[in-house]
């Protein structure tokens, strides 16, 4: 029998889980709530009724893409901070060409789509990918300003152009029906979106662990200056990754349209894009970690807004729980790095910023 | 003439807010330490200042819980990025998710969701009435002449002049030689967190505490992203980043009366507002290349 050690990724993250429920009991009993019952509310309740949990299904979708989207450009090294503008322009394409393939049996209009929500999150990552690879101009911040461009740009599309003429509600025409994603199951909201997460997941993986690109992609984020002796064109690599990344995070958006609300709305991303940072680093930037560190946020969401209802504890608390488990699961990722630093610093460098998210061996 | 006065004098307004988180951000950076916590501290200072101010009836009460927030929240970014020297970037992002939901939280819970609340805001002074038509231009809220004639001096003379300023400076490029001269290095990069921290809250006060005396969702909208553009635009120099701060602002604030002209009457103004964030953009494309970071940027320190 393999004994499990406390620094395990597994045990880690549940560590990191239950220190921040404790932090995060002090808002609900300001709350006036019971902190136990809280809890239960928020994960455990979530998961007892069909209903709910097949909610919990629809509200990991996009954070499933999003979550892979952070990862596959956090494990290039490349800091793409702005997967919630890409995310909207992903939507925004989505709500422009589901009204335009009437025409088309679903067969081609939802591809059609996808790929074009996946092409727009892609040139809105590109911007700063060209300036990052070309200029050597810092990522972070270009990526992050982008984010209140695109929620400009849907607003300013939902009070110009796409404003519904007879109700003057800021909200775009309805997609036509065959640009609609199906429901998984009767009486639910689950939908395509939810396959297509799977298989982005899938596809991730497989390219991370599995090809040459994906190799290069990961060595790029250990140590750009190693990729690079090993004749790896660092640039080409950043850039395919930012791109990858936008792509998936646009299709996040075409999923919310597509399968959610039929329509861009002013409200349609309550923040995925960071929340896609927050499981891609619970999940260690691992495509299983991230598909299950999904499913719990998904899980949180849900329960927090039904524990609104029926504990009165403000639904925004989930945010709080969200921005405190980022702090803690980084926190004691690094305190394990340290504490593995004999091994690490072989190939790594002791101080090599790029890599100290993570890393386990792929 | 009229319309340039009145430019003026709301870029110096528009401007103030941003002076107060781009000289904040410089002192996290120039410590060694990216701070984007900076976004959700200065919603937290806006939020905590209004809260405040509503509660007591004091403006400056209200300045006060700012600061305090602030300082706080500073302390918990060192904690996370100092003292267990957690990536960075994580770390900001994971700082500014959570203070804009405790904000959120705590709005609900006192506020109720109910109408939007407001206090008085603070007066404006102007010394300078007496200059005729320029008068105007000075027509200022005294957090605006504080940032300019104090905060801005005295933080470039404390980072430049003062001994803890080259402490503050030394650790955020060579921490193992200041440490080797006996300089605590994740003391020093405490306080320049943490007075970091209180700058950004300020710089969010100033938008419920003078220039809208209400509380309203998404009222930072980015701002403090555009600080942590602004600090790379002055290349960690407060001089600099204060004169990025003033060009952002004249441009947001040109765009605004922009608006009201028949031109551009069928645009939303959403593409207007769009503007200077593209701009900041590009001013970084121009200027940001090859820039000298601070030496021990995103680095953490470990004592060997």
């Amino acid at each position: 029998m393999t004994r499990i050690s406390p620094w395990s990724t597994p045990v880690l993250v549940a560590t990191a889980v239950l220190i921040t429920f404790l932090i995060t009991a002090g808002p609900i009993i300001i709350a006036g709530a019971n902190p136990v019952e809280a809890y239960i509310a928020f994960v455990v309740l979530p998961l007892t009724s069909q209903f709910t949990l097949l909610e919990v299904l629809v509200t990991s979708t996009p954070i499933l893409l999003t979550g892979a989207a952070v990862a596959i450009a956090f494990r290039a090294g490349y800091w793409n901070i702005g997967a919630e503008g890409q995310l909207l322009t992903g939507a925004i394409a989505a709500a422009g060409i589901g009204t335009l393939v009437g025409d088309l049996p679903p067969m081609l209009a939802l591809p059609i789509m996808v790929a074009g929500g996946a092409l727009a999150g892609a040139a809105w990552a590109l911007v700063p990918a060209l300036l990052r690879v070309r200029f050597g101009i810092d990522e972070v911040v270009t990526t992050l300003l982008l984010n209140p461009v695109a929620l400009l740009l849907v607003n300013g599309l939902l009070h110009g152009p796409w404003r519904d003429p007879v109700t003057g509600f800021p909200e775009s025409p309805r997609i036509v029906a065959s640009a609609e994603f199906p429901t998984l199951i009767e009486r639910s909201r689950l939908h395509l979106g939810f396959i297509l997460a799977i298989v982005v997941i899938g596809a991730v993986w497989y390219v991370l662990a599995r090809t040459p690109a994906g190799l290069r992609l990961r060595a790029t984020g250990l140590s750009p200056n190693g990729a690079r002796f090993a004749g790896i064109n660092v640039g080409a690599t950043l850039l395919g990754a930012a791109l990858v990344s936008g792509a998936i995070a646009g299709i996040a958006g075409v999923s919310e349209v597509a399968g959610i609300q039929n329509r861009l709305t002013g409200g349609l991303s309550p923040g995925y894009g960071y929340t896609g940072i927050v499981v891609a680093t619970l999940g260690t930037l691992t495509m299983p970690g991230v598909a299950i560190a999904a499913v719990f946020l998904g899980d949180l969401t849900v329960g927090a807004s039904s524990a609104a209802r029926s504990l009165g504890i403000p639904s925004q608390l989930g945010a709080v729980v969200q921005g405190v488990l980022l702090l803690t699961t980084v926190a004691l990722l690094a305190v394990r790095r340290h504490r593995a630093r004999p091994v690490d610093t072989a190939d790594i460098g002791p101080t090599d910023a790029r890599a100290v998210v993570e890393v386990p061996p792929a | 003439m009229i319309f340039l006065v009145d430019l003026l004098a709301a870029t110096l307004r528009n401007a103030t807010p941003l002076v107060y988180g781009t000289v904040g951000e410089t002192y996290s950076e120039r410590s060694g330490v990216l701070n984007l916590g900076i976004e959700g501290t200065m919603y937290a200072g806006a939020f905590a200042g209004f809260a405040a101010a509503w509660a007591t009836g004091s403006p400056l009460l209200g300045l006060l819980a700012a600061i305090m927030v602030g300082i706080l929240a500073g302390a918990v970014m060192a904690l996370v990025t100092v003292t267990f020297g957690a990536n960075q970037h994580v770390s900001g992002i994971g700082l500014t998710i959570g203070l804009i939901g405790l904000s959120e939280f705590a709005n609900r819970l006192i506020f109720q969701g109910g109408e939007l609340q407001r206090i008085g805001p603070m007066p404006t002074i102007n010394p300078l009435a007496g200059l005729g038509d320029l008068g105007p231009i000075f027509d200022q809220y005294g957090l605006t002449w504080i940032a300019f004639l104090v905060v801005v001096p005295a933080a470039w003379w404390v980072l430049q002049r003062s001994s803890f300023g080259l402490e503050l400076r030394a650790v955020g490029e060579n921490p193992e030689a200041a440490e080797a001269a006996g300089v605590s290095v994740a003391r020093t990069r405490y306080l320049a967190l943490m007075i970091g921290g209180a700058l950004m809250a300020i710089g969010g006060a100033f938008f419920t505490l003078a220039l809208l005396g209400s509380f309203t969702l998404d009222i930072i909208a980015g701002r403090g992203w555009v600080c942590v553009a602004l600090v790379i635009f002055g290349r960690w120099r407060i001089g600099r980043g204060v004169i990025g701060a003033l060009l952002f602002s004249l441009i947001f604030s040109l765009q605004f009366r922009l608006r009201i002209l028949p031109e551009f009457a069928g645009l939303p103004f959403e593409v207007l507002l769009a503007l200077p964030y593209l701009v900041i953009i590009g001013a970084l494309a121009l200027s940001g290349r090859n820039v000298a970071y601070p030496g021990a940027y995103l680095k953490p320190y470990r004592r060997t």
